[in-house]
């Protein structure tokens, strides 16, 4: 944690690069709150997602990134976001964004298109132990871009359409790829999709409780990454969980939020720390 | 007399009609698509039209591969396993270790000096490694399959792939693109991650000379360079690899319409698919159609 700081600025904007999607979010220090968000797709070219998220994330309160003083980057393109003063690894910036969206929380569950993460978390936010999934994307969001594709539907439309299931068809394939072609399969002998995209939301969060278990679960579990979104999943991880879990707007946000979080963290330590120094 | 294998697969069907020299006198090739029911009849249909013969002229039709069962005019259905390596075996005689590759699953077959199974392994649980790694790649990379291998083998500079899931190589081969990197040095690296799978499924059932490579990714030579290059052994490839199933399922059709001619059941030219059925049943009816 070298980089350089700038003391008097208002704006800390947090970024999360992640595989399918960028993610901004600004805080504002005056009035201690998050004043904007913004999401792209990701793409190829991870230093230009960077730079457009943050623009369009700035452009929403009539602001530069000229106006922001502090970037911190996350997400698993962190390295490549060339304007960022700092970089966090997501399992840190979700557990800071997560106790911070909903207090008290102590597993976070965030699930992107490639990435499954269980966290267990104490109750400063800080990140206790950690599960993660990604050798495969049986568990994750791609496993379900698959299946959309097989279906022919578009992934913001899955969610919506499996909570009218009466009876769900569990997919066989752990495979995202086999998965696609099972679906297929399923499509052709006849079965309705809603049935067929709600055994495959719950075949994903038989895999992601598999994950939670190995944490360990304490209380509040609070859901983050893109698989917010998705009505289906939340559904389906509930419904396999056997309780409630956390799950607002800006859900999908919680890693650039953590990330302006734990900047704002550091930025009153060192200024406390240089206070002391002057009255010592 | 006349008999038939096919061999219905995740991805293709083939089916081989054999005289009863064991030459193959005809072949057919559909893909599967989703009514296996009819890419059997098609496949079966192609390779009788190749052959000008009568479904009635056909003596004895086994069906092997995944979807064997819906081989409904099949008077018999034999695992892949055991068709694999019998084709093999007919094929290349000094094979003891199979390598089948197809579009959804990938099997190390080891087989005995007279040919039959002694330990198998399977990797069916994951795309990696099988065709359908091959597919995604091609298809990222907008490359038609068929060319896949030999771009790869223009390489000079192979990448290490270093992903294992399907879904992830896609990402990473994405990522090599925008970099800048050469196709043909990203498709060498896929070849060589998959051979790298490949050798070790064969190191989980003993690897003994000599190899046979069958299934559909064999005809892609990049794959089959990179497999001699891990294995830094010749493996045996012929034109009729894809066709293995089907043919080693039409030399066990062949020995169960043997069987009935020189058992004695007096069944004079009218050799049909009928008689040869009767003589499953009469056999126990152990193999026949459930």
């Amino acid at each position: 944690m070298n980089a350089p700081l700038a003391p008097n600025g208002r704006y800390i904007a947090g970024i999360d690069i992640g595989t399918r999607m960028t993610k901004c979010a600004i805080f504002d220090t005056v009035s201690e709150q998050i004043l904007s968000r913004a999401t792209i797709l990701t793409r190829h070219n991870l230093a230009l997602a960077s730079e457009k998220v943050l623009e369009e994330a700035c452009r929403n309160f009539d602001a530069t990134p000229a106006d922001v003083f502090y970037v911190a980057s996350t997400g698993y393109g962190r390295y490549q976001a060339l304007m960022r003063q700092i970089q966090i690894t997501d399992i840190t910036t979700h557990a800071a964004g997560a106790s911070y969206l909903f207090p008290g929380t102590t597993n976070v569950l965030d699930i992107g298109a490639q990435h499954a993460k269980a966290i267990r978390i104490n109750e400063d936010g800080r990140v206790m132990k950690f599960k993660m999934n990604d050798k495969c994307a049986s568990g994750v969001g791609s496993f379900l871009e698959r299946v959309a594709k097989g279906l022919e539907l578009s992934l913001d439309e899955i969610g919506e359409l499996s909570l009218r299931s009466k009876d769900p068809q569990p997919i066989s394939s752990i495979c995202a790829v086999l998965a696609e072609s099972e679906v297929i399969n399923l499509v052709t002998s006849g079965y309705p999709v809603e049935d067929i995209l709600m055994g495959a939301h719950l075949s994903i969060s038989d895999r992601i409780v598999a994950q939670l278990r190995q944490v360990g679960v304490d209380g509040a579990i609070t859901l983050t990454g893109g698989i917010t979104r998705n009505v289906g999943m939340v559904k389906a991880l509930e419904q396999k969980i056997g309780r409630a879990l956390n799950v607002c707007q800006d859900s999908e946000y919680a890693g650039a939020i953590g990330a302006c979080l734990l900047v704002k963290r550091r930025l009153k330590k060192l200024e406390m720390a240089s206070s002391d120094q002057f009255t010592k | 007399m006349v008999v038939a294998g096919v061999d219905v697969g995740s991805t293709q069907t083939k089916a081989v009609v054999l005289n009863s020299n064991s030459e193959i006198i005809a072949r057919g090739l559909v893909n599967t698509g989703a009514n296996v029911v009819k890419a059997a009849e098609k496949a079966f249909q192609m390779a009788r039209q190749l052959a000008r013969l009568e479904e009635w002229e056909v003596a004895y039709v086994v069906g092997t591969g995944y979807g064997r069962y819906k081989v409904t005019f099949g008077d018999t259905q034999i695992t892949e396993i055991s068709c694999h390596a019998r084709g093999a075996i007919g094929l290349f005689p000094q094979t003891r270790t199979i390598l089948d590759i197809g579009g959804q699953d990938t099997k190390g077959i080891r087989v005995n000096e007279k040919g039959e199974v002694v330990d198998f392994c399977m990797n069916d649980k994951c795309a990696a490694g099988t065709g359908r790694f091959l597919v995604a790649a091609a298809d990222v990379m907008g490359i038609t399959l068929d060319e896949l291998g030999d771009v790869a083998l223009l390489s000079t500079n192979p990448l290490r792939i270093t992903n294992v899931c399907t879904v992830f190589v896609e990402t990473e081969i994405m990522s090599h693109l925008s970099k800048g990197k050469k196709a043909e040095d990203i498709l060498a690296g896929v070849h060589q991650s998959i051979a790298a799978r490949s050798v070790s499924l064969l190191r989980r059932v003993g690897l003994e000379e000599e190899i046979t490579f069958t299934g559909g990714v064999s005809r892609n030579k990049g794959m089959v360079t990179a497999l001699q290059e891990k294995l830094g052994t010749k493996v045996n490839v012929s034109e009729d690899s894809q066709f293995m199933g089907a043919f080693g399922a039409a030399l066990f059709a062949l020995d169960r319409a043997d069987i009935r001619g020189n058992d004695g059941s007096q069944i004079s030219e009218g050799t049909n698919r009928e008689a040869a059925r009767h003589d499953v049943h009469m056999r126990g009816g152990k193999e026949s159609k459930t």
